[in-house]
């Protein structure tokens, strides 16, 4: 069960500095993530998420510690890594077509002609838009959209899928049927997900692991292991009573979190405990 | 129906101003303002005798090479000082001062080391299209989406695929709107630079019909550079429509 970690990200500091101001974002985080697990990064807003996600991606250097991704530290974004953001609307390219967006990076990649078409095809089949290959994103809804740019997530292969909030931005209904759709291309094709989040039911929902923040400067509060069923649904997993105890637990982390708390004494902490008595064999 | 409404729309106006100034100058006797009828009667004596290729020809070539100069120099470069904002703030009072030269003004300088040749005008027509190319190419590179930006480092761009798929793409709306500027600037000036030190060209005809009282013949020539305009506006608006469809969806959606 022990493998080497796809991504290790060894204490990690973030310093912003404008001029004369140092402005401590993260201060030290530190969390390994296994190949092939799901893990949800959950914190208040304004807990320094999206700056660690950008430290993760290369898209940002970090002050001190380093992002190991598959053992190499990484210094720009690496090989192997693709990222599904927030804002679907503007991370695909408004002049391209779904098609023309997803396989694009296979171009880059130089993956031969025939097997982009497969890879695109299948990508686009799996997030269930099989029928836009020639519309332009703008001619699709936001939740459609960002399907888009899952597919080309997918499509890409990668070794690890960091998302940045990305279903923040679209309705409830749709969120639902994404959430579903991000479990079970987690399942299906065994990647690695590394997924931030400031909604805490969604992250008690999509992971097998979430990761509590402080607020800034950021450390993890606490690892919470989520011994759900792996077969989720949004009904019946949702009712479960072993998910409103997670639930509460993460619940009232992050409120210790918004109130400054850096650090959760060891016998505070009942989640993993629980477990024990709770779960029947079924 | 409706495209014929729209072709209605389009020429009622010009045609009522074409017939208006035919029955006014019908019976005009005045030398410098012949009627109409006069005018158009020399087109094909002036025009399509030799005329299409001796003159029209190079004026259009030197526009087509002016032209295009400016738009392989202006977008590349805007494109490169959009990206970066101390570049641009460094240059900025430059190209201020520089497009704030009448290009014209340029013309007995150009002369002094491009010679009176094709170069000169070549330079000139460049010179004055640039500008507009330019700035809108800077103003264009800036507005593209930061996101997209990352999206292109998340999936390893190469630096030609990012000038490719994102700087020309996303900053294409703004440097149509610069090189349309450009289009009509160009005309002007291929008219200008023909009027120095020329020995062919439409600028260097029409003054020479001028110089000689071909008063009628120099009006044709007006005319017919007047429907060069037209017609280089026109195939502007079409290859406008092929490459920006995008852009006037994405406007029309939100």
């Amino acid at each position: 069960m022990t493998l080497t970690p796809v991504l290790a990200v060894d204490h990690v500091k973030k310093v912003y500095t404008t001029g004369t101001r140092h402005v401590e974002a993260v201060r030290d985080l530190h969390f390994d993530v296994a190949r092939g697990e799901l893990v949800c990064v959950v914190g208040p807003s304004g807990a320094g998420k999206t700056t660690l996600l950008r430290c993760i991606a290369g898209l940002m250097d970090v002050t001190a510690g380093e992002v190991r991704l598959e053992g190499s530290a990484i210094s720009g974004p690496p090989r192997g890594m693709a990222v599904v953001f927030q804002e679907y609307g503007r991370s695909l390219f408004p002049w391209m077509t779904v098609r023309g967006n997803v396989e694009l990076p296979l171009k880059e990649k130089k993956v031969p002609r025939a097997r982009r078409t497969v890879l695109v095809d299948e990508a686009l089949a799996t997030v269930g838009l099989d029928h836009v290959h020639d519309s332009y994103p703008w001619q699709l809804s936001g939740g459609m959209q960002q399907r888009v740019a899952i597919a080309r997530a997918v499509a890409y292969e990668p070794h690890i899928l960091l998302m940045d909030e990305p279903f923040a931005a679209v309705d409830a209904q749709t969120r639902a049927d994404l959430e579903d759709l991000i479990r079970e291309l987690w399942a299906r094709l065994r990647v690695t997900v590394l997924f931030v989040t400031h909604d805490i039911d969604e992250a008690v929902y999509l992971g097998e692991r979430v990761l509590v923040l402080s607020n800034s400067p950021t450390v993890v509060l606490e690892d919470v292991r989520i011994d759900l069923p792996g077969e989720r649904d949004q009904l019946g997993t949702r009712a479960l009573p072993r998910f409103a105890e997670l639930r509460a637990h993460v619940y009232g982390l992050v409120q210790q979190a918004k109130r400054g708390v850096r650090a959760v004494p060891a016998d505070a902490s009942p989640a993993g405990q629980t477990l024990q008595y709770e779960r029947k064999p079924s | 129906m409706r495209f014929i409404r729209s072709i209605a729309i389009v020429t009622i106006l010009p045609a009522g101003l074409v017939t208006a100034w035919w029955f006014v100058s019908l019976g005009s006797d005045n030398f410098f303002w012949p009627p109409l009828r006069d005018i158009l009667g020399t087109v094909p004596s002036t025009w399509l005798e030799g005329r299409l290729q001796a003159d029209v020809g190079p004026s259009l070539l030197r526009l087509a090479v002016g032209y295009l100069l400016a738009l392989l120099i202006g977008v590349p470069t805007g494109l490169a000082i959009g990206l970066s904002t101390p570049l641009r703030q460094y240059c900025e009072p430059v190209f201020e001062f520089l497009r704030s030269i009448p290009p014209p003004v340029l013309v007995p300088v150009i002369i002094l080391f491009a010679g009176i040749g094709d170069t000169m005008k070549v330079v000139v027509i460049a010179f004055g299209c640039v500008w507009p190319i330019l700035l809108n190419s800077v103003e264009g590179a800036r507005a593209i989406d930061e996101v997209l930006h990352d999206t292109t480092r998340i999936y390893r761009l190469s630096p030609v695929s990012r000038f490719r798929h994102l700087l020309l793409r996303g900053a294409s709306p703004h440097i149509v709107t610069g090189a349309r500027q450009a289009l009509s600037i160009a005309v002007i000036l291929v008219v200008i630079s023909e009027m120095f030190a020329a020995s062919n060209g439409l600028g260097f005809t029409i003054v020479q019909f001028q110089r000689s009282f071909a008063i009628p013949q120099m009006w044709s020539g007006i005319l017919l550079l007047g429907a060069i305009g037209v017609t280089l506006a026109f195939v502007f608006r079409l290859v406008e429509n092929r490459v920006l469809a995008w852009y006037f969806g994405l406007r029309r959606k939100q």
